[in-house]
Formats: structure tokens, sequence, C-alpha cells
């Protein structure tokens, strides 16, 4: 097959001052048409710079040096600017990650589709909202004359990434850069928009680059697959090759990272409930001067679950499910309008502020953002020490504790004299986990641990996390979106959705069969499902 | 150090910083240089600069030396810039902290108040403060304050209002911090550099309002205030323009100084916004 | 939309109530009353009898609590009171001279708005290069710049050197100038001022701009519009311009307030008979009740505009018009 786009040697610089000089070294690609090469790696790795090189939108401090990007026979590197706006969007489209912030905020969708044919056509107006009337059609948004007239804020985020693939395909280009395109969405819209993509690309014959960091997505579309790391091509073929027989060591453990979908065996922890929630729910009112256009969110809706002693229950849903307010709930930073949260019989909903300061310590948490969970104008030994301090402890011995932890959780305790900058994200995860557990907590809930880390990363962690609930005997309870993570630790597993638990229990049984449809279509949504037991099956 | 540095990559903000030192410096020297009261019968009135060299920037219609005022008013303008600043910051981060902390009725009802203050022209309230209260250079001085603190106010609101929403901000709660410490301890020192910066438009703003008040005669006639000397010169504006013209100068050097300093510190501070 | 612009309307009720409440309250502090303000006009020498009838006659003699109740009442049915140093209800003394403030600041706004949009465009666009740092520093010159020392300035060069342009008044005292020619006339009496007053907020409106605009230059939609193929002028005109012009019709409702006050000292060096004006002479005068007055009329001016501002905010951006939708 002939090649549509060929990047040779692309080389692009740095600004002085930087980690490294490239952000692209001898970057040579090739992709053909009709197929959807995929461009895995993880953050850092170049991929996204690639993409924004050859449509030449290079952030303005970096800049192409070498090498030919060769399109419909011309240099792409060496284009004039008239040139280059040509083919942008009619030539060489492309889609990217937040769907929230790609479109116009302030212009209607159908407006901002229908320019693509005012720039690069002379449709009249009346033929211009025909074909952006198709086009809607074609990638399956509901009601399409109404998402015309919408504005961004109106449309979901799955509806948003459709409208912006109906703009990128607008023109019929010929190559589609897609810039991880779902990553920002639920596992299930997820998985209608990778099937929307290969449909469309299937039909139109576009030929799709791919750009993603998750090895399920590789080998739910890819044709052919090229792997970056630190700005180099490491390795590239034809994705079963790839998947199944990698080469290049850094493949390798890019696919051993991802997680097995099958639970291990199952763990023996205590049948007495340690904490036990009974019919907890919270209720968001927001708007409404003088009663009028208010807008009532019913967050968590009764929702009853215990959390055996020494055992791990995860709790997964989608964004918007309340599985994060549950979480809040249970630390009380959020007051549940009823139910009873239950500590070893203590109920902690009704406790006085005082008293809830003073019982803090048996309960702690472990935060998402690890930029934005540490404090940073402390030192991160004061950090994990704040706790002990606050509750009783000399200075100097939280502090000399604080050492120790960090020993603990694989960090070097000669760096607690630094600030949470000087960390990368695992490492503040890490500081956000001897922060917990310097209270002794009997509890710990973490909410999305890991879910902002590299998928190398994300192992580590977990990894950290069962060890010390094996060591200290900590029950934990852990907030998830995704079923991967999920699988890897839990022992108990409860399903949420918009507000409710639709279904819980042992993940062993959840996982093999699964009760309740959304359940089933969350599992069946997961990407790269077949891939997944396939290799099982070999393992 | 690493501060110093990003600081003195701007050349505007050097200038700043340099001109800044200057109105200090004649700040410092005007008693040493002129140690005569500046208020003083000194000359023939209305002699031109340099027609005199005694009076290097002429006299004023009073016969009094305007170089002894213009240093003498440094002292003023930089005094009343610096505590009428420090009054309107001081209440404004105590009002939005609180507002934009516990949010809810707290911050319906600070807001109103601010919103109150803002809705009043800030000029005409201080009219009317030093109308009642007379017009005494520390009474000024505390009504520039009071009139200026809203913006800081709503400054500091907004950081915390993204701020404590912050899971460090969660963190500190679960760990059973208390909410003062929580304020004032965790969260101000990250929302303080933004309003740290803004501190050189409420001063750059304090300058201007007193001068205009004492343009206007209402401020304090016993001090030596560049509007004072401003006011003055009107009398005598169409032929002897410089004694209007010299004390504006002064006043538009030291307004400038102080927002390039501000500038400077905002680009300093914020990396990210370098050149905005 | 409307109905949000009202919502906010209503919201500022409180804040009124909160301004007359304080104000009138505060004025109780003042040493002296219109009273003694009046006799002292009429060359001093009380005597007790005729001051105690004066005082019952303007209600003075009532405790505060009775006197705030009383002048709210009043207020709700739009009577301001009598100004004893004018002779006149204040209300007409306010009118007479509502008209020259009303048209120094519609004429200042759109003077700092259309330019300070305009130069804060081209920074914008040349930012770090010769035409972005002559803006910027011309920007903080102005903003540097006393008002009333910049008009005394412009008079002592365009009004007493060159002669191009009158020094002061609203427009040609008796030359019976009718039509046309005396909308001109009074035109060129508000260049100067106008320039005066607005020159400050040209300086912030241009600052706020170019912010805004490299601000909303960096955000993802930009890039799509890029990718689309757009060239760099529709890029600004089509997605940048809307965008970054929101910060700046915020910044016109927080700053109506300024800009009325601004116009005290502008109005004092032009000699022009408006509000300010008013304001300054009551306050020398200690004319309470006018006082008083002019803070009415200016918050309920600021609301206004407020008011105007929310509207237009709504309308360039649809995610306000939604919140009130339901």
């Amino acid at each position: 097959m002939s090649a549509i786009l060929s990047i040779e040697g692309l080389t692009v610089a740095l600004p002085r001052g930087a980690d490294r000089p490239h952000a692209l070294d001898d970057v040579t690609l090739e992709l053909r048409a009709g197929e959807i090469l995929c461009v895995v790696g993880e953050s850092g790795s170049g991929k996204s710079m690639t993409a924004s090189a050859v449509m030449r939108l290079l952030p303005d401090n970096v800049a192409l040096t070498r090498g030919r990007i060769l399109f419909g026979g011309r240099d792409l590197a060496a284009a004039e600017e008239e040139e280059m706006r040509a083919i942008r969007g009619a030539g060489i489209a492309m889609i990217f990650q937040e769907p929230m912030t790609a479109l116009n905020p302030l212009r209607p969708v159908g407006d901002q589709i229908g320019e693509m044919f005012r720039i690069h056509t002379d449709l009249s107006a009346e033929q211009i909202r025909a074909r952006t009337l198709a086009l809607l059609e074609d990638v399956r948004i509901p009601d399409p004359a109404l998402a015309m007239r919408a504005y961004p804020h109106e449309l979901s985020g799955g509806q948003r990434q459709r409208a912006m693939i109906a703009m990128a395909l607008a023109l019929s280009p010929r190559v589609l850069i897609a810039d991880e395109p779902t990553t920002a969405l639920d596992v299930t819209t997820q998985a209608q928009i990778l099937s929307l993509i290969r449909d469309l690309q299937r039909r139109l014959g576009t030929a799709v680059l791919f750009i993603t960091h998750d090895f399920g997505v590789v080998a739910e579309i890819a044709d052919r697959v090229a792997v970056m790391q630190h700005g180099v091509v490491v390795e590239q073929g034809e994705a079963a090759a790839v998947l199944n027989s990698p080469q290049h060591p850094y493949t390798k453990a890019l696919i051993a990272a991802v997680p097995p979908l099958a639970a291990p065996p199952p763990r023996a922890f205590s049948d007495e409930a340690i904490l036990k929630l009974e019919g907890v729910s919270k209720t968001y009112r927001t708007g409404g001067f003088l009663g009028r256009n208010r807008r009532v969110t019913r967050a968590v809706r009764d929702v009853s679950l215990e959390l055996p002693r020494g055992g791990t229950l995860g709790i997964v849903g989608e964004s918007g499910s309340g599985k994060s307010t549950l979480a809040r709930c249970v630390m009380r930073l959020i007051r549940p309008d009823t139910g009873a949260i239950r500590l070893d019989g203590t109920d902690l909903a009704t406790q006085s502020p005082a008293q809830h300061r003073a019982s803090a310590r048996r309960m702690q948490m472990v935060f998402q953002d690890p930029y934005a969970s540490l404090n940073p104008r402390r030192r991160v030994g004061e950090l994990v020490a704040q706790g002990p301090i606050i509750h009783g402890t000399p200075r100097e011995a939280a502090l000399a504790r604080a050492k120790s932890l960090f020993a603990l959780v694989g960090l070097d305790p000669a760096s607690t004299d630094r600030y949470p900058h000087e960390f990368s994200g695992g490492q503040r995860q890490r500081i956000g986990i001897a922060r917990a557990l310097a209270l002794e907590p009997e509890v710990l809930v973490a909410d999305e641990p890991v879910s902002a880390l590299d998928v190398s990363v994300q192992a580590q962690v977990l990894k950290l996390l069962a060890e010390l609930r094996q060591r200290l005997g900590l029950s934990i309870l852990l907030i998830t979106h995704d079923l991967r993570v999920a699988v890897q630790v839990c022992d108990l597993v409860a399903v949420m959705k918009d507000g409710e638990v639709v279904e819980s229990g042992p993940i062993g049984r959840v996982f093999e069969a699964p009760e309740h449809p959304y359940t089933q279509s969350l599992l069946a949504a997961v990407p790269g499902r077949e891939f997944q037991a396939a290799r099982r099956s070999r393992l | 150090m690493r501060f110093l540095r990003a600081y003195a990559r701007s050349p505007a903000a050097v200038v700043g910083l340099l001109l800044l030192l200057l109105v200090i410096g004649m700040a410092i020297s005007a008693d040493w240089l002129f140690p005569r009261d500046p208020l003083a019968l000194a000359g023939r009135p209305l002699q031109w600069p340099g027609a005199n060299p005694r009076f290097w920037l002429g006299t004023d219609n009073s016969g009094r030396d305007i170089a002894a005022q213009i240093f003498h008013g440094a002292r003023v303008a930089l005094l009343i810039g610096l505590v009428a600043t420090s009054i309107a910051v001081v209440i404004g981060i105590v009002i939005g902290a609180v507002a934009g902390f516990y949010g809810g009725w707290v911050d319906d009802v600070l807001m109103r108040v601010t919103e109150a203050f803002q809705t009043l022209p800030n000029f005409l309230l201080l009219l009317v403060l030093v109308a009642v209260f007379g017009s005494e250079i520390s009474t000024v001085v505390v009504a520039i304050g009071i009139v200026s603190w809203p913006a800081p106010a709503r400054l500091t609101r907004a950081e915390f209002l993204t701020l404590r929403s912050r899971e460090f901000v969660e963190a500190c709660r679960t760990l059973g911090m208390r909410d003062a410490q929580i304020i004032f301890r965790e969260i101000l020192p990250n929302a303080l550099p933004p309003v740290i910066v803004y501190a050189s438009v409420v001063m750059a703003v304090a300058i201007l309002l007193e001068s205009a008040l004492a343009f206007l005669r209402l401020s304090d006639p016993n001090v030596s205030s560049w509007g004072n000397l401003i006011g003055l010169g009107r009398d005598v504006l169409r032929v002897q323009w410089y004694v209007s013209a010299i004390p504006g100068l002064a006043i538009l050097v030291t307004v400038l100084a102080v927002s390039l300093v501000g500038q400077g510190l905002n680009d300093a501070l914020n990396p990210r916004l370098r050149g905005r | 939309m409307l109905a949000l612009a009202g919502r906010r309307l209503a919201a500022s009720i409180p804040s009124l109530l909160i301004i007359l409440v304080g104000m009138f309250l505060l004025l109780q502090l003042a040493p002296g009353d219109t009273v003694d303000a009046l006799m002292a006009q009429m060359g001093g020498g009380g005597d007790a009898a005729l001051m105690a009838e004066l005082r019952a006659f303007y209600g003075l003699d009532l405790s505060v609590p009775a006197r705030l109740l009383n002048y709210l009442w009043r207020l709700v049915q739009l009577d301001l009171g009598f100004s004893s140093i004018y002779g006149k209800p204040v209300a007409t003394v306010i009118l007479e001279r509502l008209p020259a403030t009303l048209l120094l600041m519609t004429a200042s706004l759109s003077f700092a708005f259309f330019f300070g949009l305009l130069f804060g465009v081209i920074a914008a666009r040349r930012v770090n290069r010769w035409p972005d740092t002559v803006i910027s520093t011309l920007g903080l010159v102005f903003y540097a710049t006393p008002s009333f020392w910049f008009g005394l300035m412009a008079i002592v060069l365009f009004s007493v050197h060159l002669q191009w342009l009158p020094a002061g008044g609203m427009e040609s005292i008796g030359e019976g100038l009718t039509g046309i020619r005396r909308a001109l006339d009074i035109a060129l009496h508000f260049v100067l001022p106008t320039l005066t007053l607005g020159l400050i907020f040209l300086a912030i409106y241009l600052r706020i701009m170019r912010a805004s605009m490299l601000e909303v230059l960096t955000l993802d939609f930009v890039r799509t519009a890029r990718a689309k193929g757009l060239d760099e002028t529709r890029v600004i005109t089509r997605h940048v311009l809307r965008n970054a012009m929101l910060p700046m019709v915020t910044l016109i409702g927080l700053q109506a307030g300024t800009m009325l006050g601004g116009s005290v000292v502008v109005e004092s060096v032009f000699s022009l008979p408006g509000l300010g004006r008013l304001a300054y002479e009551a306050v020398v005068q200690r004319d309470l009740n006018t006082l008083l007055g002019i803070v009415f009329i200016s918050a309920l001016l600021v609301i206004l505009v407020n008011f105007c501002v929310d509207l237009l905010y709504a309308k360039l951006d649809p995610r306000i018009a939604k919140e009130t939708g339901g």
C-alpha cells in the first residue's frame, strides 16, 4: 500500500534549558492509505508534538530543525504558511483530547462546523446548512437539527467529541489526526467514539494517525503501531505483531503494565465490618433566587455498603455517578443529608466538628491529583508531619517519623526538606500516602489514587497500596472509574450509576458474571478486552 | 535569588525599581537637603526654574521653594501610599478570605457590603468622609484606605474560592485542622501573591486619590503635598504653568514607578504569564 | 437573559439600602447641619429662636431613627428633599446638572472602550515587539497621569498657546447658537474633558484587552480554528475577539463608580456644570441634603450601567443566558 503521509527524519528542537535538547529526534513514520496508525507513548514521549509538527502548529518556543513531512507530493516542513492553511482542515484534519475546550464556547456548533465549508469551499449558506446536518447525522449525534443550533456547553462530552469529528471529516480529508480523542471521556462513551472513528474510517477510506497512551485502545483499533519514548520511535510494526511479540524493552514494559482484566484469587479478610454506610444520601441544590430555576442534583441516593476489616472495597462508576461525593461524605468533607456512617459502631455523620476533628485520625484519605493535593508552599516532610502535630505529637518527633514513613512508601528519607514541585507525579502520590499513614489510620479512603499517573507508574502505586494493606492491616475504600484498577487490588466491588449502587459483591463474581446490564456494558466497553483475554489464555 | 533574577530579566521592572528608589531617596534626603519648612516663604514669588540658582525649580505664587516642596512631598506621597494601602489590603484580605472560605450566607452578606462600596463612586465617598471627619492628613489616609478595600477583597475572595476546594485543603480538613489555621496558614500563603501584586495598583490609586483631593483643596493644607501645589499653581496656570507642571510630573513618576514594580513582581511571581 | 439582568437589578437593592442608611448615619456625624450652613451663608450671628424654627421646618429636631425613616420614606416617593443653599428642591438641582455628567461619561466611556479595544488588540498581535512596547509603555504612562493635571496641561497647550479648543464651560455663552452649530460648539467644549477623563480608562482597558487576548490565544479552540485552516486575521475576528472582550465588559460595570468619581475632578478643572462639580460644591458648602441626593443618584446611575453591562454580557456569552433559562 502507498504512503499518504510520510515523516522522514523529523527533528524538533526544544528551547534551551529544557530537560532534553529535542522534543522529536529523527522520527520516521509512514501513514498508508486507509489504515489506522497508532502512535503510543507516555507523557513527554513526543507523540502529540509529532501531530503538531505535521499540522505545522508547533508552539512558538520549539522549532522544526530537520526532516521532511511528505503529503500529496509536497514537503510540509518547507511549505509556505498559505499553502499550509489550504491543507489544514481540507487535506489533513485534526481532533483533540479535550472536547470541553476544543470548541469555541460562544458560537453554535453548527456554525463552527459550517466554517469548514466557508473557508475551503464556495458553497451557499443553504448548501452548507444541509451538509452540516448530514455530517451531524453521520456521527450519530442525537437530534442533529437541535445539536446544530446548540452551543458547546449544551452538549455532553461525547456529543461534543462527535461534533468535533463531524467538523474534522467535513471536507473528506485524506488524513485524520486524532490526538488522544477519548482520554477525557468515560469508558462507555470512549467505546462508542472508538467504534464511530473506525466505522467512518472504513467507509470514507481516511487514513488515521491515532495518538494514545493506552494499549487497550491500540488493541481495539490499530492496524499498525509506532511506540515512542523520549522523542524517539523505538518500535513500529503491524498491530498484532507489536502487541503479541514486542521487541523493544520499553514496549514490553508498557504492555506488561496494562493491567489484566481478571481478578486475582480471593484473599482472606474478616467478616466483621469496620465501616458501615447506611442509607447515605446527598442532594445538591443550585441556583434558585426566590425559589426559581432551582436545579436539584441527587448526587448520592440511599447508599448502604460495608467495608470488612482488612478488606478492600472498590467503588466503580463513571463521571457523575456520585462516587467522589460518597467518598467525601465518608470523610465528612461533605455532610450527608441523611444516613449513618458508622466507623466501628460510632456514627460519624452526626458528630460535632470538634468530635470529628478528634476522630479524624482513624480514617484518612489519599487524593486524586498529585499536583493539587500537596500545599506547594510547604516542605514535604512538614506535610507528612502535620497530622501528628495537630494531634499532639511534638514537632521533632513528628518530623523524625515522617522520615521513616518516607522509607515505608519507597521514597528517600533524606528528601523530606524538599518542596512538592521537586517530585514527579508518582512520587507525590507516595507522599500523599505517607501523609495519610502518618496518623496510623484504620481505614484508608483512596479517591482515584492513580488516574492522573502514567500506566507504568500506576502499577507501582497500586502495588505499594496492596503491600501496605498487608503490612499495616489497613482497610481500604478505593474509588475509581477504571475497572482495570479496581480488579487489581479490590476484594469487593460496588458499581455506582446516577448516585445509586446498582450491583455489588466479591470482585471475581462481579467480573465473571455481572448481573446488572450497566455493569455488563461497563465491562464490555473496556478497550482491548479481546486482546486481554487472548493474552490471559496464553499465559 | 531565583526571584531576583526573574525580576531583573524585565528592563521595565528594573526601570521602575530605579525610579522608586529615586523617589524614596528624595523622601529620605528631604530634611537634609531642605532643612527649612518647605511651606515657609523662601523668596520672591513666581521665579521661573533656573532663573535663580537658589531655587532651581523656581518658586510658587506664595514665594515658596518648589524643589523643597517636591522633595518633602515625596515623603507625603509614599507615606499615604503605604499606610492607605496597608489598611485597604488588610481589610480586603480578612473580608475576602472569610467570604471565600465559608461561602453561603457569610459570603452573601459580606459581598453585599462590598458591592455597596463599589456601587458608590469611591471619590464621592472620600469627599463625604473628609467633609465629615475633617481633612487632617491622618484622617485622609484612613479615609483613602477605607474607600480602597473592595477590590483586594474581591480578589482575595476569588483566590479563596478556587483554593478552598483544592485537594490540599481537603487534606488539611481530613487531618483535623481548625478553620483559622487552614485559612491563614495553609490557604493565605497561596492566595497572597496576586494580592500583593494588586497592592501596587491600590498604592498607585491611593496616591492619585490624595493628589486629587489636595488639588480640590480638600486635603491637609499644612502638609507639603504635590496635589496642593498643583491646585495652587492653577491660579497662575496661563503664564506660570510650571508651578502645576512640576509636581504633576513628580506624581506621574511615582505612580509609574509603583505600577512598573508591581508588574515586575507579577511577571517574576507568575513566570507562565510573562509578558502579559 | 432579561430575567438574569432583572435578578441582578433586584440583588442591588440591598446594596443601595446599605449605602443610603450608611451615608445618612455618616452625615449625622458631620459637624454642623444645614441650618448652621444656612446661617453662616446669611452672615453668621444666629438667632436661637429662628434656628430652632428652621430646624423644626427641616425636621432636624427629631431623633436620628425617625429622621432616617422619614428620609427613606420620602426617597420611595422620589422626594430628595430641599436644598437650602440653592433654594430649590434637590431633585431639580440634580436634574439641571445631570446632562453634562451623562454626556461626559458616555463620551469618555466610548472613547476609552473603542481605543482600548483597538490598541489592546494591536499590542497582543505584536506581543513583545515594538508596537506592543510603545502601546504598553504609553498605557502605563497614561495610567500614572493624574487626570486633573493632564487637564490643566491640556488647557495650557490647546487653549492658551494653540487656542484650538475652549478652556472650560459647557458651551459658548452669549452667542445664541442654535441647532447643529450649538451641538458642534458643545462637542468642541467636551473634547478636552472627554480626553482627560477617558485617558486612565483607556489605559486600563487596553491593558486588560491585551492580557485577555493573550490568554484566549492559548486556549484549545484557537488551536482548533487554526487546524481548520483559518488565517490569523479570521482566527482573531471570529474566535478570539468576542471571548477576549468578556473581561473588558465586566470591567466597565466594575469601574462605572470610579468613572463617576473621576468626573468630580474633571468637571472642576473644566468648570462643567455637572453632578461631580455639584458634589464638590455641596461638600464645601455643607449642603448635606444635596450631597445625600447625589449619592443616591450616583448609586442609581452605577446600578443602571451595571444593568446594561449585564445585558450586553448575556448577549455576548450564551453560557450566562442558559443559567437563567432553567
